[in-house]
Order: structure tokens, then sequence, then C-alpha cells
């Protein structure tokens, strides 16, 4: 099992994709599926996007066995009143400078969970949201 | 050991070689380190895309070409010349004279390879139109950069639209031509006259594992030189004109950055050099790029005007060939009707490459948990590593020394510093750490007066 941490900070969308390109590079290093490979990073990637866009502050957690890959991303933030309405495709609360940076097309976690095999969320209003993306591993 | 699966026409002289490392320095894909002081080669990564060549500053990197005799071992004899070739030369230095020092060196025909474009692009488009999920689709334009994508973007290679590129089209075309007029298939060579390195590798050893067209290379730099004396002494001042069809304005520009971009339908960008093309494939893996089109990417600065065999100032190679393209467009309008056209049927079912693999070269083993611990591994060796990524060990930099060392093809004790600390507790004496220095950059260099 191999582990790796990730910080992550409120508002700067210039190191957005930090973590997903450390994880790339990781994966690309480790799995031969590169499908399996190109769609966790964009997971990852589009929950990065998420905690610099909505949230203050954010760790990426990534536990890499054999079988699987599991990242949590958790946030300190404002949290998700409606995360059924959230989820859903085009649904944004992205102010209109956001958008004019190419972020907030109300696609992200409908993305993430396309892109996993796995996926969770809860969310405190007031305290920060919990993402979880598995994927599993074909073990050849 | 590596199986050998890509054919390269960038060799490194070791005779030549002084081992400065430069080459290691540039080379995107990590693919040289120095050993016995001459820079040695991972075949399987390099994609041919010359930046080696490039910096070279004894010239010991040459780029393989075919023996120019063999041309004669054939009864026809093309020469397909790409149209940076014709970009190469003033304006006062006409076409015609540049055919003529080619027929005058043994060729029997010339014809330039962006006649190809007047049947890909229509291809290309049709292609784009019904292939809406891959987005953004990549030309297959620049060989270096389909082999870039084979070994470090292996999810991108459904993306490359697979279809043959100009010199190809071009070639089928003439072959068939000459064989309905009655000639012998066997009778026919096509050589193709490159302005770079990975267009040879290419013909050599195509993506999809089929048998290229085109039966042999010149390097480019070789034509020009000819082509330059011959007309600058005076050889062509009253030739024949040869009859040649005109190349389109989009053929004239193809080659350069935007050919394409500027007639593919929808969002559509260009991107030149190899490292900029990197940069930009990284956001396209993450999908931080959305909403793109079409993508033409070129390994070289200026595309192929800035190809590693060309002689003259990519700049101002573009600007002659903008301005022929925008000459061509104004005064004529017959190559609307040429013959290339007539065979439109028959190139289109040729037009589809084989199967463009992916063949990512950056896995530390093929078994997981193995490559987990060599991960684990590196990780253990690059805290001990000092971060200068001053090059000493023979490697480019920290991360691919400490990868070397547990895929075997290196020990800790290359790196100066950790040299030194081992030096201080003892393990090893001055003396071997000098002999470890010697195996990595060769005798002479450690055994200068001064
Ligand atoms: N980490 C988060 N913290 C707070 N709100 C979030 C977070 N992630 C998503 N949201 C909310 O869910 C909405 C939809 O998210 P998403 O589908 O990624 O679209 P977008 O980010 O483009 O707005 C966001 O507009 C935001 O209101
Ligand atoms: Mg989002």
């Amino acid at each position: 099992m191999m582990h790796f941490e990730f910080d992550i900070e409120g508002g700067d969308f210039s190191k957005a994709g930090f973590a997903s390109s450390q994880l790339k590079r990781i994966l690309k290093q480790l799995v031969t599926d590169h499908k399996v490979v190109k769609k966790t990073v964009v997971a990852l990637y589009e929950a990065e996007v998420n905690v610099v866009a909505h949230a203050y502050s954010g760790k990426v957690i990534i536990d890499i066995d054999t079988d699987k890959i599991q990242i949590k991303v958790n946030d300190k933030g404002p949290g998700i009143e409606d995360i059924e309405q959230a989820m859903e495709e085009g649904y944004s609360t992205a102010s209109e400078q956001v958008r004019e940076m190419g972020f907030g097309a109300g696609m992200g976690l409908a993305n993430i969970k396309n892109n996993s095999d796995e996926f969770n969320i809860t969310s405190e209003v007031g305290v920060g949201t919990q993402l979880e993306i598995i994927a599993y591993l074909e073990i050849i | 050991m590596e199986q050998k699966i890509f054919h390269h026409a960038l060799k490194i002289q070791k005779d030549r070689c002084i081992g400065c490392s430069h080459c290691m320095n540039i080379c995107p894909t990590e693919a040289i380190r120095v050993k016995n002081g001459k820079a040695d080669l991972f075949e399987n990564r390099c994609i041919d895309c010359g930046e080696c060549f490039r910096v070279c500053p004894v010239n010991a990197i040459i780029i393989e070409q075919d023996d120019f005799n063999k041309i004669f071992q054939y009864k026809h004899r093309i020469a397909l010349l790409p149209a940076v070739l014709i970009g190469q030369f003033p304006e006062d230095i006409k076409t015609s004279q540049i055919y003529n020092v080619l027929i005058d060196l043994g060729f029997t025909d010339v014809y330039e390879a962006e006649h190809g474009v007047d049947i890909l692009k229509n291809s290309m488009k049709a292609y784009a139109d019904n292939h809406d999920q891959n987005k953004p689709l990549i030309s297959s334009f620049c060989p270096a950069v389909i082999r870039l994508i084979q070994v470090k973007f292996p999810a991108l290679v459904d993306h490359i639209i697979p279809q043959h590129p100009p010199l190809d089209i071009a070639a089928v075309y003439y072959k068939q031509k000459l064989v309905n007029q009655g000639v012998d298939e066997s009778d026919i060579g096509i050589f193709y006259v490159t302005p770079c390195a990975s267009k040879i590798a290419a013909i050599k050893s195509p993506v999809g594992d089929e048998i290229s067209p085109i039966n042999g290379v010149i390097n480019m730099d070789f034509i020009y030189n000819k082509v330059y004396t011959s007309v600058k002494r005076g050889d062509y001042d009253k030739v024949q004109k040869l009859k040649a069809e005109r190349l389109s304005p989009e053929g004239t520009v193809w080659s350069l950055t935007n050919g394409e971009a500027d007639i593919m339908q929808g969002r559509c960008l260009a991107i030149d050099g190899v490292h900029n093309v990197m940069d930009f494939l990284e956001k396209v893996e993450n999908e931080e790029i959305k909403d793109v089109d079409f993508l033409e990417l070129r390994a070289c600065d200026e595309s192929c005007a800035g190809g590693v065999l060309t002689a003259q100032n990519r700049f101002l190679t573009v600007e002659r060939l903008r301005k022929r393209a925008d000459y061509i467009k104004s005064n004529y309008s017959d190559y609307n009707n040429k013959d290339i056209l007539n065979y439109s049927e028959y190139l289109n079912s040729k037009i589809t490459l084989g199967k463009i693999k992916p063949r990512s070269m950056m896995k530390l083993d093929e078994n997981m948990a193995e490559a987990m611990k060599k991960m684990r591994r590196v990780k253990e060796i690059l805290k001990c590593l000092p971060d200068v990524d001053c090059g000493a060990c023979g490697a480019p930099n920290c991360q691919a020394l400490a990868e070397d060392i547990v895929q075997e093809r290196a020990v800790i004790n290359h790196c100066i510093f950790i040299q030194r600390i081992f030096e201080k507790k003892g393990i090893i004496d001055w003396e071997e750490s000098r002999k470890i220095m010697q195996e990595i950059w060769g005798e002479e260099k450690l055994n200068r007066k001064c």
C-alpha cells in the first residue's frame, strides 16, 4: 500500500491541478491500464477545482493498493446544503468571475461520479465537504 | 533487455561524442544518459524529435539517411519534396531551377508531398464530423508527436486522427499513376526529402506495422547544398521549364504552424515546440481543457520550417511560403483540377492508418506490486539525493537517477554528493570516487592537466 497527501488552498486557481498532476505521475509509473489512470486523474482534478472554487482549504489523501485506488478529498468550507441538487449536471453556484476563468460549468460533481467506480459525498453546512473516490484495478 | 520497438533515425556517433551532456539535459523524454564519457540512448523512450541533434556542439548526433545511390536501383526515381524545401530558397530561385537540380542528380520525376493535402483535408474533416466522442482530435501529421503520445500520454492515442499524412498519400498516388501507365511497381522508387528525423523513423517503422509507400529518404540539408551550389554557379539560368503541377494554397502552408488548424472546423488550436506540446497534453489528459475540437501539434518550433534538417532561418521560410500561398490564391486556380483528385476514391480507400498502440515507457514494473516496491525505494533514495539536478551522475536529474538505481541501471554512489558523504563516513575513499566519476565521464575528463 502507498500513501500520499496533498494540501489544497481555497481561491488559488493557478495551483488547482497540482495534486492530480502528482497523482498522474505516480499512477503512470504503477498502473498498466491507462484508462483507469486517466479517469482517476480527471476525477481528482475536478474535486480539487471544487475545493479551490468553493471552499477555504482542503486535503487530498490517496491510498494506492494493487486492487484499488482510494482518494479522499476533505475540505473546510461552506459545505453543500442540497447534495442531490449539487450533483445535477449544469447546476452551479459559481460566481460570474469564476466562470470567466473557465471554471463553474456545473459538471464537476457529475464528472467525478462518472469517472469513479465508487463515489461518496458527505457535507455539513458551515463546516466542510468530504469526497471519496474509488477506482478498482483489475489484478493481472 | 528492453525489446526494441521503434526504429530511430537519430544515431549517436560514440567516437565523436565528447560527453558534454547537453543532449541529456534537453531530451524531453529523458532518454539519454552519459556513460564512459559518451551519450547513451534508451531507444524505446526516444521519439526522434531531434532536440539532441540541435544542441550537440560537435555534431556527434547524426540523422541516418539512405545511401543516395540507392535511387539508381529503380528505373523510375521520384523525388518527393516537402514545401519547406522550396521555402529554403529566396524568391529569385525558381521552383523549376530546384527541380532541374534534382533531375540532374538522377531523379526522373519530382513531386511535392503536400499535393496529398487536397485529398487529406476533406477526409480529416469527414472524420472529425463523425468522431465527436474523442474530442479534441489530434492531427497525425507530426510523427514525433505521435510517438510522444504513445510513450508519455497513452490514454490519448484514441484522439489521434488515424489517417496517413500528405506525404504518404502523395507517394501512393504517384506510384499508382505510374502503374496505370504500365510501369512495373518494382521499378518505382519514391524518395522523400526529409526536413527532420521523425519522418525518417515513421517511414522506416510506420506506426501501424504497415509497409511505407516510400522507398527511401534523403536528408534535406544534402539537397539544399546541391541546389544552392548549382544555382549559385549559374548552372540553371536558362533551364527548360519542367511541367509541374501547382501546389494548392492550403498545401503550401500545411506543414507550417496553423496549416491544419486554419482549415479544420470548430475550435482549433495549433501548438508547436515539443515542450509546449507536452505541457498542453498534460492538461488535455486531465480534461482541464474542454471544448476544443482539434489540435494541431508539431514537435518543432514553427513546425516543419524549423525542422532539424532545414538550413535557413525558420521565420524566413514561413514568410516565403505564406507569400507564395497568397500569390497562388490570387493568380491561379489550376490547382483545383489536378490529377491527384482523379484518384480520390482509390486514395481514400488507403487513407486509414494502422492501429496506433499505446506504448507507455514510464511504468516501473509490469507487475504492480513490484512497481510499488520500486516506487517506495525511489522515494527513499530521493531523500538522500541532493535535489540539485546537477547531472554529474550521468542522469538528467535526481529523480531520474533514483529511478535508474531501482531499475539497476545505476548505483547511488554515482551521485557526487553521496560520494562526499560516503568519504566522510569512510565507506569509500577519494580514489574510488574518482574511479566512479571516470566510469561516468570517461578517462580523459578526469585526467586533464590543470
Ligand atoms: N467542495 C465544495 N464545497 C462547497 N460547495 C461545493 C463543493 N463542491 C461543489 N459544491 C457546490 O456544488 C455545485 C456544483 O458543483 P460542480 O458540479 O463541481 O459544478 P461547479 O463547480 O462547476 O459549480 C457548486 O456550484 C457548489 O455550489
Ligand atoms: Mg466544479
